[in-house]
């Protein structure tokens, strides 16, 4: 009896993790009708900033990076939008796909400027920074999920909105993600090369939340890690804050219409484009904060960390019912209790066939998942 | 008049002596006086060297690297292999056991080597070696432990010592010491290394009358064992054995020891690694690890080349360096026996070596090619690897296909 209070308990703080990331997998796919494959990819640089933020020899890199970069990409977006953009008018009698070209070699050279001024600012500034600097673990968290959010942003912008705006396939987005998704990862082995000098990294041991640590208490035959428990209670308290927000609240209403069907509430007034950057927003945070609560729990972290979790995102949302938000908690804690059961009574060898013949059976006699609705025709 | 030349004699003597004794306190690897000085070799003899140079792996073949290449300096510095011949190495990264047989091609056929050092892991050789063994090229594992790897031919060769060898003695001495008669036993089902030790593990356990209450499996990869390490802990066993690779070795441990278990966790050389101490920190004291080489080895050619390579690389060899760096000055010392850059040639120079005396002890090839020379059991106390126990005597001598036993 204890054993299995035991698994469950192993099963439910992994499950918390995948439930952050299956929400924001779901609330794009809901809101946009587009399955975003690079959410797994800034749920990896979500534990890359983590790791940055909690590691005391590398918080000065982070803090200096955002100091440089900040004004820098304001200033890359000032020029693009106040420039750049309109500049694009002169060419408007060129043939479209040499406009694009123009477009895309103005961006580039520019981009590549600011990037070696940033550089050669960055490592002037460098020196004046302290040797180490220890950042609270809630700020880490902050960052992390934060940084998710920008990236997500960043991405809206230039794997999404392009081929929306050209009305193009719903297929083409997807596939853009994909590329977006292996460039993220390109460039996290990159960094991660620059910062540790090799592709894998540790996040520090005893990192403690308001005080509560690592060290294992045992209730009777039960032991438990405190810091397990509390990455729970964080999980738990953010999926409620966005059922509230999602509920209650007016942009909460303003995205479920959206959801419904994005003509009917641009109708209304409603501006569906800040509606959309706003879900990239929340749905890249959240990757963030399982990211980073992913590398607590399992301490170490890899440019591709993502690719494990992506495959059990998708395995969580198509679960508990493609654009249904509960069914993507509900999703992701089904998913690590079946892992977790798996392991306990058979192999570990067929964990992931276990989930995967689910997924299956699930997609055969429910294919709208759990909480989903079934397909229907509109008008 | 006399009594002046004979004093300055005697002290012309006196001074030679000491010039004499003095010579002898550095310890000069490679034996010269074995082989003739060779005539015959081009000026530059390659050879190949398949690390894992990237990846989780790389926390073996970054050092072996660094092993291969102090040995060469040292080799080429003494002019081992005749006056004006440098040895050079070409090395392929393999992450894969696909990576491995690509290089080992790129090697042998394209680059036309005569002799090949590693693959690091015993997976890459059980897919890489056979394509030497086709070529006639003489290819040396310096870190492979699984069993069956020098059963693929005559010109597979390995200096690293099997688990077959090193598990039995790790087991029968830290039974007697440590006093448990019941454990657990996590392994990884989908690797070689991890397989064979477990069942090396399994044999020798049951030698030595210790009750196995529970089996678990896990895949290379994995990052969570919690499930896995709840069903063994829950029989309450006095020690857990783990046959893993250091990435999922640091997260058994961790979680092991999140999970309340305070006892000794025995593994497989994938746990001999100072990456090990250092990603799990306080979590690693009391992990066991039967060894062919520790650092704290008095051999003087060992003492040697722990203060080379630190004065090298600023940090401290592991057994893995050791054991690279120990297998290229034995390839050298076969292509200089063998004065000549044939595969053939020097395959049966380096099957013929016996009694060489390196950092691992005397060593010597046994008729299959696996190496003979005694090992060591270790424990991580105070964050540093030392030997378990005193006194290496009471060691049950372990099982070896070997044809004659040499002092350590």
């Amino acid at each position: 009896m204890e054993l299995f209070l035991q698994q469950n308990i192993n099963a439910i703080s992994l499950g918390a993790i995948y439930a952050l990331f299956a929400l924001g997998y779901a609330m794009v796919f809901s809101i946009l009708g587009v399955l975003n494959l690079a959410h797994s990819a800034i749920f990896m640089w979500g534990a890359f900033v983590g790791l940055l933020a909690l590691d005391p020899e590398k918080a000065p890199l982070l803090i200096n990076f955002i100091l440089v970069g900040t004004p820098l990409t304001v200033i890359g977006m000032v020029v693009e939008y106040k420039f750049i953009q309109p500049g694009m008018n002169y060419t408007r009698s060129l043939h479209l796909a040499i406009q694009r070209l123009i477009a895309l070699i103005i961006r580039v050279i520019w981009i590549t400027i600011l990037a070696l001024i940033g550089q050669q600012i960055f490592i002037q500034l460098m020196p004046y920074f302290p040797e180490t600097l220890t950042i609270l673990p809630v700020v880490a968290l902050i960052f992390a999920s934060v940084a998710g959010g920008i990236l997500s942003i960043a991405l809206e912008f230039l794997a999404f909105r392009p081929l929306r705006e050209r009305k193009a396939d719903r297929l083409a987005q997807l596939i853009s993600s994909i590329g977006a998704a292996l460039i993220l990862v390109n460039i996290a082995q990159f960094a991660f090369q620059a910062v540790y000098g090799r592709t894998e990294a540790f996040y520090p041991r005893d990192v403690t939340i308001f005080g509560i640590g690592t060290d294992p208490i045992t209730l009777g035959a039960l032991t438990i890690t405190p810091i397990r428990l509390m990455i729970l209670a964080i999980a738990i308290i953010l999926m409620i804050v966005l059922q509230f927000m999602v509920q209650r609240t007016q942009v909460g209403q303003q995205m479920r219409a959206v959801a419904f069907n994005e003509k009917i509430a641009s109708l209304l007034g409603i501006d569906v484009s800040r509606i959309y950057i706003l879900t990239f927003f929340l749905a890249g945070a959240f990757a963030g904060i399982a990211g980073i609560l992913y590398g607590m729990t399992f301490l170490v972290t890899t440019p591709f960390i993502g690719e494990n979790i992506a495959l059990i995102g998708l395995t969580a949302i198509v679960l508990g019912g493609l654009g249904s938000i509960q069914g993507a908690l509900v999703g992701g804690f089904l998913v690590a209790l079946i892992q977790t059961y798996s392991v306990a009574f058979g192999g570990s060898s067929y964990r992931d066939a276990i989930v995967f013949v689910l997924l299956f059976i699930m997609l055969l006699i429910r294919p709208q998942g759990l909480f989903g609705q079934p397909e229907q025709k509109r008008a | 008049m006399k009594y002046l030349r004979l004093l300055l004699t005697l002290c012309i003597i006196v001074l030679m002596a000491g010039v004499v004794v003095a010579q002898d306190d550095s310890m000069m690897m490679g034996d010269f006086e074995a082989c003739e000085a060779p005539a015959n070799l081009p000026d530059t003899v390659t050879i190949g060297a398949i690390f894992g140079l990237s990846g989780d792996i790389s926390v073996y073949g970054g050092v072996q690297q660094q092993g291969v290449d102090l040995a060469v300096q040292q080799i080429n510095d003494a002019g081992y292999l005749g006056e004006g011949v440098t040895l050079a190495v070409q090395y392929e990264d393999a992450v894969s056991a696909d990576d491995a047989i690509a290089a080992m091609t790129r090697l042998v056929e394209e680059s036309g080597v005569p002799a090949v050092l590693g693959p690091t892991l015993s997976t890459h050789a059980f897919a890489a070696d056979p394509i030497a063994q086709e070529n006639g090229v003489p290819v040396m594992g310096v870190s492979n432990t699984a069993s069956g790897i020098t059963d693929m031919g005559d010109f597979v060769f390995r200096n690293s010592l099997p688990e077959s060898s090193v598990i039995p003695g790790t087991i029968a001495q830290s039974a007697e010491i440590l006093g448990y008669t019941t454990v657990g036993v996590l392994y990884g089902d989908d690797d070689d290394f991890t397989l064979s030790g477990y069942e090396v593990f399994i044999d020798a356990l049951d030698a030595n009358g210790i009750e196995i209450l529970g089996e678990e499996t896990f895949a290379r990869g994995d990052l969570d064992f919690n499930a896995q390490l709840s069903n063994l802990l829950a029989q309450e066993p006095e020690a857990l054995i783990v046959s893993a690779l250091a990435a999922e070795g640091v997260q058994i441990i961790l979680q092991a020891r999140a999970l309340g278990y305070v006892g000794p966790i025995i593994g497989g050389n994938g746990l001999n690694s100072p990456a090990i101490i250092e990603n799990a920190g306080e979590a690693a004291e009391g992990v066991i690890v039967g060894a062919a080489w520790n650092s704290v080895s008095d051999n003087p050619l060992s003492v040697q080349f722990v203060a080379d390579f630190e004065a090298a690389y600023d940090a401290s060899p592991d057994q893995f360096a050791t054991q690279a760096y120990t297998g290229a000055w034995l390839m050298a010392t076969a292509i200089r026996c063998a004065d000549s850059v044939d595969p053939a040639a020097i395959r049966d120079e380096l099957a013929a070596i016996q009694d060489f005396p390196t950092p691992l002890g005397d060593f010597s090839f046994a008729e299959d090619r696996n190496p003979v020379h005694d090992p060591v059991v270790q424990v991580v106390e105070m964050g540093t690897f030392g030997v378990l126990g005193a006194d290496m005597d009471d060691m049950e001598e372990p099982e070896m296909d070997a044809t004659e036993e040499s002092d350590g």
